[in-house]
């Protein structure tokens, strides 16, 4: 009997030593690099090397480029470290944008509204509390759906984005300096009321703090928490959940508020330690970027430190190409989109292997 | 009848893995014929199907149609050889009309008028009843497998082959099916049709091809034959197993079912009126062909499944029975109830896959305590304990369950669920896909269960076993208990014929669902 075999199938991996897929891990960024080194060259007719370098200077040329680089990369993280729970639990929330907007919006109106009347102690907690919960219901309410109707989280999660967005945009609009600008300013610029406070001189210090301590924390929950280990069977399998008795909606729910929660905290970092203002951007995309982050790590949020400072520091360096030569912002896109296209396309010859036809055919698969 | 035999089957083989789905098979059918494929779940009666039908390509075996040896790689070289596979599982999609689902993956041009024209010349020629511009969705069950089989007709198919086509249908229906059939086969269709009903045997086809644990057991001509003899051609030989049985110890009522009736998501009526008990100290053995509501009927006993009637179940220190309906698992894990249960679908629910060996194990025990932090320390070290008494192949306790052997997967189920030391133990299939090893394992886990006075209750599918280890048995037919014997004096026909009889009843529930 004849039986044309295809040329090579591809085959699941059942396990792979540890060094062989960092190995190919480590191969893919080279051929990452060589390959937008290719691009580049064609594009620019510049010397890939100098690209590269005057890449890693834009990263870390100044001190003041690595505090940005670093800000830039514990406020990745953090949202992050935020989306994780969800994600490990298999919820698809899309919508830590809004959370995170919609906490630091939160923040932002107690700093506006409360700025000359409470003590700036009581001000700070008062903020705190109201990003924390105000992104914990932007998550909770998709959430609830999904536990009791099975509303599907992906599209409502996205919406909520958008009501977020709008309700700053509305704020913006209705707080704006000057008025009908649209633009709300530096928000008590004068008493610096509801600033976050500054370790010594280093002004991104206390984020950096805060946001290794919840992903440290996180770590903590997830692995050794009995609330981790129930979100994870639910992310798992709802069926294993149900029969072992977990109580899925809840675990579900409980997930999300935490999940939110911290997206708000990094909502309030955003707007009352680095930016002092607010304005529809001011998530920027985070929310979505964390979402590779998270996976990229496997939902490790230890190794989403090393995830992150790869994606942070391929943002500030193309960026610093596109300046440096003069090239426009597309170009810092092509070479990032180039690097994460490798970095996430090799952990598919992690997962599986390619098996090339064999010469003799005796057997049939 | 013409000499040469529509489609002929020689020594054909099939293995997943490790499992011989289908050995050796050689069958035939002639143009003008209907030809059964006769054998239990799991004989490899599907398995074979589909290999004529291009799903599967064989291990080793030849297939000839019309004389002539082919080759068949996909379900397009079939249609090229004019054979069609009506599945168990219809493939159609909802918001298409009738006609166009038919149209869907072929070549022609898209005329839609001329094919319902067609479909009405089919539909007439075979005395079918359906409307082709009709939407799947408005359709019953029965319409949507008319479409199914006009589909594989439209594309000029000569030999139908059809996977359990009465199983959705009432016995009205089921007799118009038969008419439509005795038809196409006087038209010169050859028909094969794959059933365990021994009634629908006998009523419609020329001759029947028994397989049992995907072996080859014999055709005979249905003129000659009768129930009693192909229920022994169905269920084999009677082997005897060694596997000890002691005399229940003391056995006192621990789990009283009455009147027990369920429905699933769609409101089709999988329990009715269902009452046993089962007593401490003794193996109680369910027979049914596979989804005649065993796992329903264990998942509402675990609180996993919604259900009318009661179960109460008897606390052997107290003496006091609570009644376990309306009772989430945890709620009967905190009424004191020690009730463990080996699920059918072991990685899909009794275990999670992507987790170590410690993880699994300690899915029973983890919420023990106040501390919000987990403990590993104790499940890890049961996990060495298990791994060394049921002698679990892995390389470590932190090795994903998944990566394991399905033996081992299953040793550390019931490892675990046997660890809890329960009072009530249900295991549905516990040994399939096991090898003879690690089955007997179980056997001995289950055994050393029923005489600590666990009442144990065991879903099985091998007759032999089930004869074997049990003390009574259960018969349980499209949902509704046919009896229960002795397993001492209870013989393998017996049982069978009680698993396949009564498609009465299965009518009548069908009926309420029309």
């Amino acid at each position: 009997m004849t039986e044309h075999k295809p040329l090579f199938h591809i085959a699941k991996r059942s396990q792979i030593v540890w060094w062989k897929a960092w190995l190919i891990r480590i191969f893919a960024i080279i051929l990452a690099f060589v390959f937008s080194g290719i691009i580049s060259y064609l594009l620019t007719k510049q010397n890939p090397l100098k690209i590269y370098s005057v890449m890693l200077d834009g990263a870390f040329g100044t001190k003041r480029r690595i505090w940005g680089l670093m800000q830039n990369l514990v406020m990745l993280l953090g949202v992050s470290v935020a989306v994780t729970p969800a994600f490990k639990m298999r919820f698809w929330n899309i919508g830590a944008e809004g959370q995170v907007l919609i906490g630091g919006l939160a923040s932002a109106v107690c700093m506006i509204l409360f700025g000359e009347s409470l003590p700036n102690p009581v001000l700070l907690l008062v903020m705190i509390l109201t990003s924390i919960i105000a992104g914990a219901v932007w998550a909770l309410i998709p959430a609830f759906f999904r536990a009791n109707w099975q509303t599907n989280e992906t599209l409502f999660t996205l919406m909520m984005n958008y009501i977020a967005m709008q309700i700053t945009a509305f704020f913006t609009y209705k707080w704006s300096v000057p008025k009908g600008s649209g633009q709300i300013g530096i928000i008590n610029r004068a008493t610096h009321a509801g600033w976050l406070p500054t370790i010594g001189k280093y002004d991104y210090l206390l984020n950096i703090i805060i946001v290794l301590i919840i992903t440290i924390a996180m770590h903590i929950y997830l692995k050794y928490s009995k609330h981790g280990y129930e979100l994870t069977i639910v992310g798992e399998s709802e069926n294993t959940a149900r029969y072992i008795g977990i109580p899925v909606k809840k675990v579900i729910l409980r997930t999300m508020v935490l999940s939110g929660a911290v997206c708000g905290l990094m909502g309030l970092l955003l707007v009352a330690g680095t930016d002092h203002t607010i304005s529809r951007d001011t998530a920027g995309g985070r929310g979505f970027t964390a979402i590779m982050i998270s996976w990229l790590a496997k939902f490790d949020p230890i190794f989403m430190i090393l995830t992150s400072f790869l994606i942070a520091f391929l943002e500030k360096g193309a960026t610093e190409i596109s300046t440096s030569f003069g090239l426009n912002e597309s170009f810092s896109d092509i070479i990032t989109g180039i690097i994460i296209f490798f970095i996430i396309g090799c952990e598919f010859f992690i997962q599986y292997t390619v098996k090339f036809r064999e010469k003799e055919k005796n057997n049939v698969d | 009848m013409k000499e040469v035999p529509a489609i002929k089957l020689e020594g054909i083989t099939k293995s997943f893995g490790t499992v011989l789905a289908n050995d050796n098979i050689s069958l035939s059918v002639n143009h003008g014929e209907i030809l059964s494929i006769l054998g239990e779940n799991g004989s490899g009666k599907t398995t074979l199907m589909n290999m004529i039908a291009g799903i599967y390509f064989p291990d080793h075996g030849k297939i000839f149609v019309d004389g002539k040896e082919v080759v068949i790689r996909s379900p397009k070289d079939a249609f090229r050889y004019k054979i069609g596979m009506i599945h168990q599982h219809f493939k159609l999609i909802d918001v298409f009309s009738a006609a166009e689902n038919i149209m869907l993956g072929l070549d022609e041009a898209y005329n839609i008028r001329q094919c319902e024209q067609k479909v009405q010349e089919i539909v007439k020629q075979y005395g079918f009843e359906l409307h082709p511009e009709r939407k799947i969705y408005e359709m019953s069950v029965s319409e949507k497998q008319t479409v199914e089989i006009i589909k594989v007709l439209y594309r000029g198919a000569d030999i139908l082959i059809l996977d359990e086509p009465t199983a959705v249908l009432t016995p009205q229906e089921t007799e118009k099916l038969f008419a439509v059939l005795r038809r196409m086969r006087d038209d010169g269709k050859a028909i094969i049709i794959i059933t365990h009903k021994l009634h629908e045997v006998l009523s419609l086809s020329d001759h029947v091809t028994v397989l049992c644990k995907g072996k080859y057991t014999g055709t005979v001509n249905t003129s000659e034959t009768n129930e009693a003899q192909l229920t022994e051609m169905m269920v084999g030989k009677k082997i005897s197993l060694d596997i000890p049985r002691s005399e229940p110890k003391n056995p006192k009522p621990r789990l009283q079912v009455t009147n027990l009736s369920c429905r699933n998501q769609e409101g089709t009526e999988i329990l009715k009126d269902v009452s046993f008990s089962v007593s401490s100290g003794e193996i109680l053995g369910i027979a049914g062909i596979a989804g005649s509501g065993q796992r329903e009927l264990l998942e509402a006993i675990a609180g996993l499944q919604k259900f009318e009637g009661n179960i109460e179940y008897i606390d052997p220190e107290t003496q006091k029975t609570e009644n376990l309906r309306g009772k989430s698992p945890l709620q009967i894990r905190e009424m004191g109830v020690h009730l463990s249960f080996v699920p059918e679908d072991r990685l899909g629910m009794g275990l999670v896959g992507n987790m170590d060996m410690i993880d699994n194990i300690m899915l029973r025990s983890y919420r023990k305590g106040k501390n919000p932090f987990l403990n590993r320390k104790e499940p890890r070290t049961l996990s060495e304990k298990l791994i060394q008494e049921l002698q679990i192949v892995t390389p470590n306790a932190n090795t994903p369950v998944r990566r394991l052997s399905g033996g081992n997967v299953q040793k550390v189920l019931v490892g675990r669920e046997i660890a809890s030391s329960p009072t009530v133990l249900m295991a549905a299939y516990p040994v399939r896909g096991l090898d003879i090893n690690a089955s007997f394992t179980i056997y001995r886990l289950l055994n050393e269960q029923k005489e600590q006075g666990t009442a144990v209750i065991y879903v099985g599918e091998d007759l032999d076993v089930l004869l074997a280890i049990s003390d009574r048995i259960l018969v349980i037919s499209s949902g509704c208990v046919s009896r229960i014997l002795d397993a001492r004096s209870a013989s393998k026909e017996e049982i069978g014929l009680m698993m396949t009889k009564n498609s009465q009843k299965k009518g009548d529930s069908a009926n309420d669902r029309a």
